[in-house]
């Protein structure tokens, strides 16, 4: 596969993190526009999913390694964050900052395994995706996590609990979130490590020969996807002070990780957000419209992703360049 | 006399129940080009491949600068100054022709912003500077030539490894790229390369080394080489020498 050719070279910092800052300022409007929970809570889902597919885009976006399973990394967030406050009475935030952390170290430790064997392509995706049924079964089973009944967060809605009364709070916590993915992906751009990470997308050989450690950039990939989708999990599961293991390591979120980025734009820096937006504005869309019939949304997921695959493979960011006139590989000399 | 650059001590490999390298030797000196010619599955890129770093030999040993290196792997062959180019050309497809040859000067370059001026100055260098912003795609069968040969010199290699480089380009192609090869030995950078184009070969190399079969059936200056009975067989077949020579004789 190949993704777009990226920003042009020298592009200044302006231009590499203006767009972002606008972003950011424009979305963080959107909660003064309304007051209605059922529409903060769909926007702080999508931005959820948001950064659950910037996690995934960085490994497979920009890496070019598809992993089917980043419910693994979601969901150990997710459980970590309970799980500390619950069961070791840690500080909502310490807690969130080591599910993070535990994210990453799962992340690590799975990219180390299969990247050591050399697993590449299918492979790798179908070990992704053991690893998370394993998880789900294991989550599933074990009384320490609360077995099938899942764990909860004490409700006790004070802001050092992280547990805000007012939706828009976490909205804006998301989106902050969201945005230092944003501008972390962007400085990985424009770093070495992301040319190293690029190159192995493109030709994991010539990668080799010129001097990239495939191994060690591999391994750092996975690292950083999934500390972020970890992230997003714990945000989840201290959005919702509550979480099982069909839903923290559900398949779902699996999909929606790599559905986002195809659909907004592979190994791009707003990819996942777009998708997030577009899809879960359409999702909604349709909710209100088709009422209360069941799947339809599903149904027009399925859809929307063979239009997106056959129409757009640079996603949606892509049609759009693709619609202005040239395909916008040199934008700037 | 001092230490070569490369030496290639008694290498084998072997590939199930084929030998594609057999007990094969060379020495590398620094600051020339040296040859290696022999017929097709001869096991040259596999020699490549062997002194590179992606495949382990069987058998023997490997020395770059007097240091054995066969334990170590390509990326690590790269950062002590090796580099190789593909005989069947591997771009990085999706991404433009700069971002091609700044992966490559990334190794000495960690700042983005070096990188990408190491890289104007490569292409400058290769004849690419006009097609700095094309996608590597779109590049035609010299261009990608090119490329291959940038990316690898953005390297800063002390040993350039070129596998066929001319192979596929037509006679006027052939006539841009030899004096960018020769100006590279100029500039300090030891070659040792695989060609058919044996008009290059023979104005280009100081040495050359034939391999056939994976031995390592000739060495010397290229006019000797193509003479040798022994390569002359390699090519033609058994008993070709004697026969051409006979026909020189009648002729004669
Ligand atoms: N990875 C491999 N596995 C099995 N056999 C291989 C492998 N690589 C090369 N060979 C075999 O080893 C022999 C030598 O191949 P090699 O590519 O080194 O030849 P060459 O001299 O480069 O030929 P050419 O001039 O056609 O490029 C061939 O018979 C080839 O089929
Ligand atoms: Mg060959």
């Amino acid at each position: 596969m190949t993704g777009p050719v990226n920003t042009s070279p020298r592009t200044s910092l302006l231009a590499a993190y203006g767009p972002i800052l606008a972003v950011a300022l424009v979305l963080a409007l959107l909660p003064l526009a309304t007051t209605a929970n059922t529409v903060l809570n769909a926007m702080v889902l999508a931005l959820l999913i948001a950064l659950a597919g910037q996690g995934w885009n960085i490994l497979g976006g920009y890496g070019g390694q598809f992993s089917f399973g980043h419910a693994v990394f979601f969901g150990t967030g997710a459980y970590a964050v309970a799980l500390l406050q619950s069961r070791l009475g840690l500080n909502a935030y310490l807690a969130f900052g080591a599910a993070v952390a535990i994210g990453a170290a799962v992340g690590a430790a799975i990219g180390f395994l299969s990247f050591r064997s050399g697993l590449r392509g299918s492979y790798f995706a179908l070990v992704t995706l053991a690893f998370a049924e394993v998880f789900r079964i294991v989550a599933n089973a074990s009384p320490w996590t609360g077995g099938a009944s899942g764990a909860l967060i004490k409700l006790d809605m004070r802001p050092e609990n992280f547990q805000f009364a007012s939706r828009a709070t976490f909205f804006w916590i998301a989106l902050a979130l969201v945005t230092a993915a944003l501008v972390a992906t962007r400085m990985m751009e424009r770093s070495r490590f992301g040319a190293y990470l690029v190159a192995i997308r493109e030709n994991e050989d010539a990668a080799k020969a010129l001097g990239v450690n495939t191994f060690r950039v591999k391994l750092q990939a996975i690292t950083a996807s999934a500390a972020v989708t970890a992230a997003a999990g714990a945000f989840y599961a201290q959005y919702f002070l509550f979480v099982d293991a069909n839903i923290a390591f559900g398949t779902w979120i699996s999909v929606e990780a790599l559905l986002v980025p195809i659909v907004g734009g592979l190994g791009t820096v707003f990819g996942p957000l777009i998708g997030a937006l577009a899809l879960h504005g359409l999702a909604e869309a349709t909710k209100a419209l088709a009422g209360r019939l069941p799947g339809a949304d599903l149904a027009l997921y399925g859809a929307l992703l063979v239009l997106a695959i056959a129409f757009a493979p640079n996603g949606v960011q892509g049609l759009f360049n693709r619609l202005k006139g040239g395909f916008s590989t040199r934008r700037a000399a | 006399m001092s230490e070569p650059l490369l030496r290639v001590e008694a290498v084998s490999k072997r590939f199930g129940g084929l030998l594609a390298v057999d007990a094969a030797s060379l020495v590398v000196e620094a600051g020339g080009i040296t040859g290696l010619i022999g017929p097709n599955g001869a096991g040259k890129t596999t020699l490549f491949t062997l002194v590179s770093g992606f495949e382990k030999p069987t058998t023997g040993r490997i020395l770059f600068k007097g240091r054995d290196v066969g334990a170590l792997a390509p990326h690590e062959r790269a950062a002590l100054g090796v580099a190789r180019t593909f005989q069947i050309v591997q771009p990085f497809a999706g991404l433009s022709v700069r971002e091609n040859i700044a992966v490559g000067a990334h190794l000495r370059h960690p700042r983005r912003d070096d990188a990408l001026g190491k890289a104007e100055a490569v292409a400058e260098r290769v004849g690419l500077a006009d097609r700095l912003d094309a996608p590597a795609s779109g590049l035609t069968v010299v261009g990608r030539k090119r490329l291959e040969l940038a990316r690898a010199l953005a390297t800063e290699p002390e040993l350039l490894l070129l596998d066929e480089v001319l192979a596929g380009l037509n006679p006027s192609e052939v006539r841009d790229i030899v004096p960018i090869i020769r100006d590279l030995r100029h500039s300090g950078v030891t070659i040792l390369m695989v060609e058919h184009v044996m008009q290059a070969v023979m104005s280009l190399c100081d040495t050359v080394y034939v391999l056939a079969q994976g031995r390592m059936i000739a060495e010397g200056p290229p006019a000797a080489v193509t003479r040798d009975p022994a390569v002359i067989e390699a090519y033609l077949g058994h008993g070709a020498a004697a026969r051409l020579a006979a026909r020189e004789a009648a002729h004669g």
